[in-house]
């Protein structure tokens, strides 16, 4: 039986500092990230004494390969443990990673709570440059791009994180997930004009993703060089005997909210049919990386790709079978593993979604990025008449991932909302209350001031005698408010709360 | 056999609310390209006022 699918997904934002003959990014990430802890300290609000906490970098371990074997000619990536890094009271991680601000959501319940907490992160992440904006001199300002490359060959990630079953072959998690990640770009690719491998405009005007041109490898340890469709890091964040943490490098940053419900949402049904073995078919590629790139640069959607097999389908026609699967999965399994309210709600909007693709991809112009910004890119090159090599085209590119309201193109095509603006404002401050980061997030609310660092599977509290006392948080599916929150409510000080829990 | 009911039914249910939506669609196929016609007649404002050295500067560090 599948294990139900805790997930959360990682935004690393493009930054401009604007106004300054010197801009250095670290910099301009360390100034947005500072001012918005300054100015929530400075409002006294829940995240009393927060910029103080930092995070705890004892049992990261990002080189550590899922298939066993340390390669060494991989390099893994270095964790940066100088630069801000945050912990926020909604239970998400907010720091400098590499030259970008990136924003991880807590550990979320299912891929509704995930989409809410991702637009929780964007309005953090807006109201981050107000306020460095506010403490920088006058005619300089930081503006965040939610995006994954510059056009120019440099890419940075959107990764998502989902809680798998560690008995799970990691062969079969690789041969499985794989078809899915090469054609769920039909509905989740953000569009970009042009292409970073050196194709001309005739060749390539626009393609579905942003990031399919940067991977190289199928499967391997790196997320910086040679990216693989399947990262390996082995990093489960949680009881090692018992998880796998999947981390997704493949996926482009949505500004629809129903593409990244759609996103999350299939790959996690799809991750608990592996673990159900319900799958049944091969369904590899003959070339993951050829067939990647196909899909991704194929407006007609109708390419043949080679399977392993020796059979020719359409991206459209995986996607098909895969819906098929799903219903005969969730039949016989329920949705228990992927959320019973949003279980039924991905596979409607799945079928939907894969049914508009077949018939008049345009009618999805309100929930598929990559066909919401070519309408706009393309209407916009009509009416002037311009060549598909125009700087005008990849500004308005650019500018539909833009953060700013008053110049987010994205905000004004007409993009259906499926969060309720309630939900996004309390994720701001508040955590999801069905993961630990309930207990991450309550526990840094209330004794904000007693918690010397924090971590996704631990918090370290400093209760007024020695030694610090660490709290492991090993089951990411335990510490939720059904848990410790009367505990928590009850505990008058963190010595309290630590007796209570018999830590 | 129960997977075969559900191929079977899939394009059935397909073929009908295609036949239902039909209205609706172009309905709201209109109201989309008005909107865009909207959009488009207020979108220089909007715009970055040099798209040329607005993409130029626009260069990232290379991230994960």
């Amino acid at each position: 039986m599948a294990i139900k699918k805790i997930c959360g997904i990682e935004t690393e934002y493009g930054i401009v500092h604007r106004g300054t003959t010197d801009p250095n990014p670290i910099t301009a990430s360390s100034i947005l990230i500072n001012s918005y802890l300054s100015q929530l300290s400075r409002s006294g609000g829940s995240a009393h004494g927060l910029p103080t906490i930092g995070w705890d970098f004892e049992f990261e371990t990002p080189g550590v390969d899922a298939r066993g074997v340390a390669d060494w000619d991989a390099m893994p990536p270095e964790v940066e443990t100088q630069m801000v890094n945050a912990v926020l009271t909604n239970g998400a991680r907010y720091y400098v990673d590499h030259a970008h601000p990136e924003l991880s959501t807590p550990e979320c319940g299912d891929a509704l709570s995930v989409v809410t907490f991702d637009r929780s992160a964007d309005v953090i992440a807006e109201r981050s440059m107000r306020a460095a904006d506010a403490l920088l001199p006058e005619g300089q300002s930081i503006v965040l791009y939610k995006n994954n490359s510059d056009g120019k060959g440099n890419s940075y990630g959107c990764h998502e994180n989902y809680l798998l079953d560690r008995n799970l072959p990691f062969g079969r998690i690789v041969a499985e997930i794989t078809p899915h990640f090469i054609t769920r770009q039909l509905f989740c690719g953000a569009g970009k004009v042009g292409s970073e491998l050196g194709l001309t405009a005739e060749e390539v005007p626009y393609q579905l993703t942003q990031r399919a041109d940067f991977f190289e490898e199928e499967v391997g340890l790196e997320t910086t060089l040679k990216r693989p469709i399947i990262n390996t890091r082995d990093e489960p964040h949680a009881d090692p005997q018992k998880y796998r943490r999947l981390h997704v490098i493949i996926g482009d940053a949505n500004m629809s909210e129903v593409a990244t419900f759609l996103k999350v949402g299939t790959t996690a049904i799809i991750l608990a049919m592996i673990e159900d073995d319900w799958i049944q078919r091969d369904l590899r590629f003959a070339d993951p990386l050829h067939s990647l790139q196909t899909v991704s640069v194929d407006l007609s959607l109708s390419s043949l790709l080679k399977l392993a097999s020796g059979q020719f389908v359409t991206a459209i026609d995986i996607q098909r079978f895969l819906i098929e699967r799903a219903i005969d999965w969730s039949e016989h399994h329920g949705f228990e593993s992927v959320g019973v309210v949003a279980g039924p709600e991905i596979l409607r909007r799945w079928q939907a979604t894969v049914d508009g693709l077949a018939t008049d991809p345009s009618s999805l112009a309100s929930t598929v990025d990559w066909i919401a910004k070519l309408r706009l890119i393309d209407g916009y090159r009509e009416r002037h008449d311009l060549s598909w090599s125009d700087a005008r085209l990849r500004a308005l590119d650019l500018q539909y991932h833009d953060l700013r309201p008053e110049r987010s193109l994205s905000q004004r095509v007409g993009l259906e909302t499926i969060c309720h603006p309630e939900a996004i404002e309390r994720g701001i401050t508040q955590p999801p209350d069905d993961t630990r980061a309930y207990f991450r997030g309550a526990c840094l609310t209330k004794f904000g001031d007693d918690i010397v660092s924090a971590n996704w599977d631990s918090l370290v509290f400093d209760i007024g005698v020695e030694p610090l006392r660490r709290v492991a948080m090993m089951e990411p599916s335990r510490g939720t408010a059904a848990h410790v929150a009367s505990v928590i409510e009850s505990s008058n000080t963190s010595a309290e709360l630590l007796e209570r829990l018999g830590s | 056999m129960p997977e075969r009911e559900q191929i079977r039914r899939t394009p059935t249910e397909r073929t009908e609310s295609t036949v239902d939506d039909a209205p609706a669609i172009s309905e709201a196929g209109e109201k989309l390209k008005a909107e865009l016609d909207d959009l488009l007649d207020e979108i220089d404002e909007v715009l970055e006022t040099n798209a040329e050295e607005f993409v130029r500067s626009f260069v990232q560090k290379g991230g994960q």
